[in-house]
C-alpha cells in the first residue's frame, strides 16, 4: 500500500519537475496566434508546426555545425584524455598527483575567463569562426574531466590483466590499447558523452569566438531567435526541442553512464 | 542502476607492475602524459595568461586587434572597483551562490531521501530527474523566460488561480533576481539529487536497523543516522555546486542579459557585458572582473580540495 502511494507521490513530484519541459513542447506547437492567450493552452489545441518548419528551413546549417563541433571535441578529449588516464592509473610516474591537482583547479575555471583569453588569442592569429577553433576551446570544459574521470575507470582495471599481457610479451602501447581501454569501455563512453553534451550546449565559446560567421553552433540560432523577435516564441522552443534531441537520446541510450558521470564529477580522486 | 557508484568507490591499485627499472617507466608514463601537458600549457596556461596581460593593459578595439597597447598595471582593477556595479554583482554573485546552493541541496537531500526506498518506478522516475541537468543552458534558460513571462507566462497565470497580482518576474528590478535564481536551483537539483543519492546507497542498512531497534523514528533516523553520516558527501556536493554557482553565466545572460538596471548582475555577466556586451568593448576592465572571479573560484576549489582529502582519510 505504502509501496503504491510512493509510486503516485513520485509521479506528481516528476511531472512537477519536468513541467517547463512538457510546456517548452506544448509552446513549441502553438500556433503564433495563439501565443499571447490568457490564460494559455494547457495543451496544444491546434497543434501547428510552423515553428519547425522554421527551425528546419532556418537553422539546419547551425545544427549541422554543432553536431559537427561536438563530434570534433569528443574525438580531441578523448584522444588527449585516454593516454593520459592510462599513464596516470597504471604508470603513476612521479609528479602525477600534482597534475591531478592541476586538473582539478583547471575544472574551476569559469568558461567566460577562458573566453576572454581565447578571443584574444584567436583575433592576434586571425582564427575566429573556424569550427576547429571552436573545437579547440570547447574541449576545455571537457578534457580535464574526462582525464578524471578515466584514470579512476582504469585503475579499476586489475594489474594482473595488465601483466598477463606484459609477460606475453606486450609493450605499454600494446597493454594500453588491447588491454586497459577496452576494458575501461564505460568509462570511455561516459567521458565521449560528456563531452559530446557539454559542447553541444557551448554558448560562450559560440558567442565570443564565432559571432560573425556563417559557421554556427545551434545554441547561437536560438539566441539570434531570442533577440530578433521576441513574437515568435514557437519558432525558439521548437529550435530548444530540437536542441534537447541529443540530450533525450543519450539519457535514453546511456542513463546509467550518465549517473556515473554526475556522481564521479562529485567523488573523484 | 545499482551499479552506477562502481568506478568510484574503487581505489587505485597499489602499485604499477614492473617498475624494476628506474629511468624508463618513467620516461614511457611522461611520454603517454605530453599530449596533456602540452594541450594544458596551450589551451589553460596560454589564456589564462592572456587574460592577465589583458587586465594590465588599456585597450581599444585597435590596439586590440594590431597590438601596442600600453602597460596601465593595477588601473583597470581601480576602475572596476571604484564602479558602483562592482557592488551589486559582487552582492548579487553571493545572493545567487547562497540561494542557489541551499535550494538545490535542500529539495536534492529531500527527494534522494524519498528516493532511496524501493517502490514501483522509482528508478525511472529517478532517472527523468536527470533531464534538466542534460537540456543545454540556453534550451532551460530560454523555456524559463517564457515561463515568467509577464503577460503571457504560464506561472502568472496559475499565480492568478490563487488571487495573486500580476509579477514582472524578469523586468522589474526586485524580482529580476529571483526568477534566474528560480531556473538555476531547477537545473542544479538533478545533480545534488544523484549524488546525494549515491552517497545514501553507501549508508549501511544495519545502522538503521540498530536504530529502529533503538526505537528511533524517521524523523530521528534522519536527524542522527542519516545526516551526519551524509555529511562527508554534503561537504563535497555543497562546494562542487559553489565551483559550478559562480561560473554560471548563460542562464543569466539570457533571461535578462542582467538587467534591468544591472539588477541581475554577477561578476560572469558583467565581466561578459563590459568585454562582448556592447559596440564598445572595455576588454581590460572585463579581464579584471574576470580575475576577480577565478580567485573566488579558486578559493571555493581548495576548500573543495581540502574537504576532499578530509574525506579520503578514514
Amino acid at each position: 500500500m505504502i509501496r503504491r502511494w510512493r509510486t503516485a507521490v513520485g509521479l506528481v513530484l516528476t511531472a512537477v519537475m519536468l513541467f517547463p519541459v512538457y510546456w517548452m513542447v506544448n509552446v513549441s506547437l502553438t500556433p503564433a496566434g495563439r501565443m499571447r492567450k490568457s490564460p494559455p493552452d494547457w495543451f496544444p489545441a491546434a497543434p501547428t508546426f510552423e515553428g519547425y518548419e522554421r527551425v528546419l528551413r532556418e537553422q539546419l546549417p547551425y545544427f549541422a555545425t554543432s553536431l559537427l563541433v561536438a563530434l570534433g571535441t569528443v574525438a580531441l578529449t578523448l584522444a588527449l584524455a585516454a593516454p593520459s588516464a592510462y599513464a596516470l592509473a597504471k604508470l603513476r610516474p612521479r609528479g602525477h598527483r600534482a597534475l591531478g591537482f592541476v586538473l582539478l583547479v583547471a575544472q574551476m575555471i569559469p568558461g567566460i575567463i577562458m573566453a576572454l583569453g581565447f578571443y584574444g588569442i584567436y583575433v592576434s592569429l586571425g582564427i575566429t569562426n573556424t569550427a576547429w577553433g571552436l573545437v579547440l576551446a570547447d574541449s576545455t570544459i571537457a578534457v580535464p574531466f574526462a582525464v578524471l574521470i578515466l584514470t579512476s575507470f582504469m585503475a579499476s582495471v586489475p594489474d594482473e590483466l595488465v601483466q598477463a599481457a606484459t609477460i606475453d610479451g606486450a609493450g605499454a602501447v600494446r597493454a594500453f590499447w588491447s588491454v586497459v581501454l577496452p576494458a575501461s569501455r564505460n568509462g570511455v563512453v561516459t567521458a565521449g558523452l560528456f563531452s559530446f553534451l557539454w559542447a553541444w550546449s557551448d554558448f560562450v565559446f559560440a558567442a565570443t569566438l564565432d559571432g560573425g560567421g556563417s559557421l554556427r553552433p545551434l545554441t547561437l540560432g536560438i539566441y539570434r531567435y531570442i533577440g530578433n523577435n521576441n513574437q515568435e516564441w514557437n519558432s525558439i522552443m521548437a529550435t530548444a526541442v530540437v536542441a534537447s534531441v541529443p540530450a533525450a537520446v543519450l539519457l535514453v541510450l546511456a542513463q546509467r553512464f550518465v549517473a556515473a558521470g554526475v556522481t564521479a564529477g562529485a567523488v573523484k580522486d | 542502476m545499482q551499479d552506477t557508484r562502481e568506478p568510484v568507490t574503487v581505489r587505485p591499485a597499489a602499485r604499477a607492475p614492473g617498475r624494476t627499472g628506474r629511468r624508463r617507466p618513467q620516461l614511457l608514463a611522461w611520454a603517454f602524459l605530453a599530449p596533456l601537458v602540452a594541450y594544458l600549457v596551450l589551451c589553460y596556461g596560454y589564456p589564462l595568461v592572456t587574460n592577465v596581460d589583458l587586465s594590465l593593459r588599456s585597450y581599444t578595439v585597435r590596439t586590440f586587434v594590431h597590438g601596442g597597447a600600453p602597460l596601465v598595471w593595477f588601473d583597470n582593477y581601480a576602475t572596476v572597483f571604484a564602479d558602483p556595479t562592482f557592488r551589486t554583482a559582487l552582492l548579487d554573485t553571493l545572493v545567487f551562490t547562497a540561494a542557489s546552493l541551499l535550494f538545490q541541496y535542500g529539495f536534492g537531500l529531500a527527494l534522494a531521501v524519498f528516493f532511496a526506498r524501493h517502490f514501483r518506478l522509482g528508478p525511472t522516475l529517478r532517472a527523468l530527474f536527470l533531464v534538466p541537468w542534460l537540456l543545454p543552458l540556453i534550451v532551460s534558460g530560454s523555456t524559463w523566460a517564457w515561463l515568467l513571462n509577464s503577460e503571457s507566462g504560464v506561472v502568472n497565470s496559475v499565480l492568478g488561480w490563487f488571487g495573486a497580482g500580476r509579477i514582472d518576474w524578469l523586468t522589474s528590478p526586485s524580482w529580476s533576481l529571483v526568477s534566474v535564481i528560480i531556473a538555476n536551483i531547477w537545473i542544479g537539483v538533478p545533480f545534488n539529487l544523484v549524488v546525494l543519492h549515491s552517497g545514501l546507497q553507501n549508508i549501511p542498512a544495519e545502522v538503521y536497523e540498530a536504530a529502529s531497534l533503538d526505537g528511533a523514528g524517521a524523523w530521528q533516523r534522519f536527524r542522527h543516522v542519516t545526516f551526519p553520516l551524509l555529511r562527508p558527501v554534503s561537504a563535497i556536493t555543497l562546494l562542487l555546486g559553489l565551483v559550478y554557482t559562480l561560473k554560471v553565466f548563460d542562464v543569466i545572460w539570457i533571461m535578462t542579459k542582467g538587467g534591468p538596471g544591472g539588477s541581475s548582475t554577477t561578476l560572469a555577466t558583467w565581466s561578459y557585458q563590459l568585454g562582448f556586451g556592447s559596440m564598445l568593448p572595455r576588454f581590460g576592465p572585463s579581464a579584471a572582473v574576470g580575475n576577480v572571479l577565478i580567485l573566488l573560484a579558486l578559493v571555493a576549489g581548495l576548500l573543495y580540495i581540502r574537504a576532499q582529502r578530509r574525506q579520503e582519510e578514514p
